[in-house]
């Protein structure tokens, strides 16, 4: 099958190196089947980054010293530098049998455009997305630096090449910028200095730290985002050290419970301490964290609250109404039983409340087709999983051909 | 019904897989020894192109006579193919997943004649 930019399938065996048209391309065949590429399509967590390009970030970083300093790490080439990256997520490709999953290794053309831009681009081709929003592997670990002041200079060097360099390459690719949540004053500083540049979708807190989210001190914070519209996600991710996830000892337990774990802490301390009541404007989103433990902690704070009211004065009406006002995105998307699965999208009221997400290229990815081959959802409901929702939440500009569905 | 044209016998090793591919379908076509297996390359999860992933023999965990677990070993017999895009494992020789009867592979006939093997589609 040749794509649009003249791209022939050869069907090797896939490799850590095989291009990504290649090995996206039955989702190209998928788009097609469906015809998808008439539907608006947001995927709103991907994390196209190899660390290929930790060297040019390290060159925003602002102080001069850690600067230089970077140089000292990677045999003088700047890779790796200063990132305190766990084992566990080197443990995705399952000891090789998933080959993206330990990051595109593909060969790209000599180009101006980053690296980054150039495989968001082949993605977004294959599975016909109209905008994705890019977060990098590297910093899913920052919130556990052990040196707490590291985090506000990668998170800044970071932030600042993805709106200088990246952002301005491609249109359709956006970024929500990371916060230094562990300093609430430098958090509050990025969104003052990010607010507004042309690619920014939102804020985000990587959810693997040891902050209560309802300290006093993250308040200004959350009023600032609630105030200007924007966004607030929390992206979940592992823990494998903390003394229950230190006794599992396979990968897949570890994931199975750790990406659900630290958004399941962050969840009920949110609600709990009403910081819904508190900023009922404010967009919080849980990312990657799947679908599957929504009804549990639903049902679960439901339960407790009924007999324990005394303890959340804050709040006006039951914890799950409150998660129904929150968004969430889809992958993944645990598929295995579609009778629970389809009880827990109607419990999220996930026609209005779940966003498309891809998590392109980790090993346990998801495709538009996931959402739009689901039986016990209509077409609007696809549609706006898929793509409108994203748009209304994140005021994205849904282009021309699509906007009189949008309207429905 | 059709025949396609696969490969010379001597031209596919042992553990190696042809792709043949008619209009839409693409078909992996597998040896193992002297026998040959025919798979359509798509996915029961998610329609992922499973013949162009690793062959790997299954995993078995170690159990001594007590019960007591003493890591992994490769069985040599069970041959998989590996999806490479979420990592199903399917058995080369039935086309199921190793954990889930229910979950298999299309499969298509192989004949070889004259030194060459062919599928009929
Ligand atoms: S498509 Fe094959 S494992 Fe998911």
């Amino acid at each position: 099958m040749a794509t649009d930019d003249g791209f022939k399938r050869t069907y090797p065996e896939i490799d850590d190196w095989t291009d990504s048209r290649e090995l996206l391309a039955n989702a190209r065949k998928q788009a097609e089947e469906r015809q998808l590429d008439d539907v608006f399509i947001v995927d709103i967590d991907s994390h196209i980054s190899d660390g290929g390009n930790w060297p040019e970030i390290m060159d925003y970083v602002e102080d001069p010293v850690i600067r230089e300093a970077a140089s000292a790490f990677g045999d003088g080439s700047k890779r790796g530098a200063f990132l305190n990256g766990t084992n566990g997520l080197q443990w995705q490709n399952v000891w090789g049998r998933i080959p993206h999953g330990q990051g595109l290794k593909e060969a790209v053309e000599e180009s101006e455009l980053s690296r980054e831009t150039i495989l968001a681009r082949r993605c977004m081709d294959q599975m016909g997305l109209d905008y994705q929003v890019m977060f990098p592997n590297a910093m899913l670990f920052l919130g556990m630096h052990p040196v707490p002041e590291m985090e506000v200079h990668l998170a800044t060097a970071y932030n600042r090449w993805l709106v200088e360099r990246v952002l301005p390459e491609d249109q359709r690719i956006k970024a929500m910028m990371y916060l230094p949540f562990n300093n609430p004053v430098e958090a509050e500083a990025t969104v003052k200095r990010f607010l507004g540049k042309p690619g920014v979708a939102g804020f985000l807190i990587t959810s693997s730290r040891h902050k209560p989210v309802h300290a006093n001190e993250y308040m200004r914070l959350y009023g600032m985002l609630e105030e200007s519209g924007q966004v607030l996600g929390f992206h979940t991710h592992l823990n494998w050290q903390n003394e229950y996830t230190s006794q599992l000892n396979r990968f897949i337990s570890m994931h199975a419970i750790s990406f659900v774990l630290c958004n399941l802490v962050h969840l009920t301390n949110w609600i709990i301490n009403g910081l819904p009541e508190r900023f009922p404007k404010l967009k919080v989103m849980w990312i990657e964290s799947g679908v599957a433990w929504l009804p549990f902690i639903m049902q679960r704070l439901d339960h407790e609250y009924m007999m324990r009211t005394s303890e959340a004065p804050l709040l006006k009406k039951l914890p799950s109404e409150y998660m129904r006002d929150m968004f969430y995105t889809t992958q993944p998307l645990e598929r295995t039983n579609e009778t629970l699965l389809a009880a827990s999208m109607e419990a999220m009221s996930a026609e209005t409340q779940m966003l498309f997400a891809s998590d392109w290229p980790h090993w346990d990815f998801d495709l538009p087709a996931t959402i739009w081959d689901l039986p016990f959802l209509d077409e609007k409901a696809k549609r706006n999983i898929l793509g409108y929702n994203a748009a209304r939440i994140f005021d994205l500009e849904i282009p021309e051909k699509y906007r009189a569905l949008a309207a429905e | 019904m059709s025949e396609l044209f696969v490969a010379k016998v001597d031209d596919l090793a042992d553990r190696e897989r042809r792709i043949v591919v008619e209009g839409a379908l693409e078909i992996g076509v597998f040896r193992l020894g002297d026998e040959f297996f025919a798979w359509e390359s798509n996915c029961p999860h998610a329609g992922g192109p499973v013949c162009q992933g690793r062959i790997m023999n299954r995993v078995n965990e170690v159990l001594d006579d007590e019960k007591r677990a003493h890591g992994y070993e490769f069985v040599e017999a069970d041959v998989h193919i590996i999806c490479p895009w979420h990592g199903y494992e399917f058995n080369i020789r039935t086309g199921v997943h190793p954990g889930d009867a229910e979950t298999r592979l299309r499969g298509f006939p192989v004949t070889i004649r004259d030194g060459a093997v062919y599928v009929t589609v």
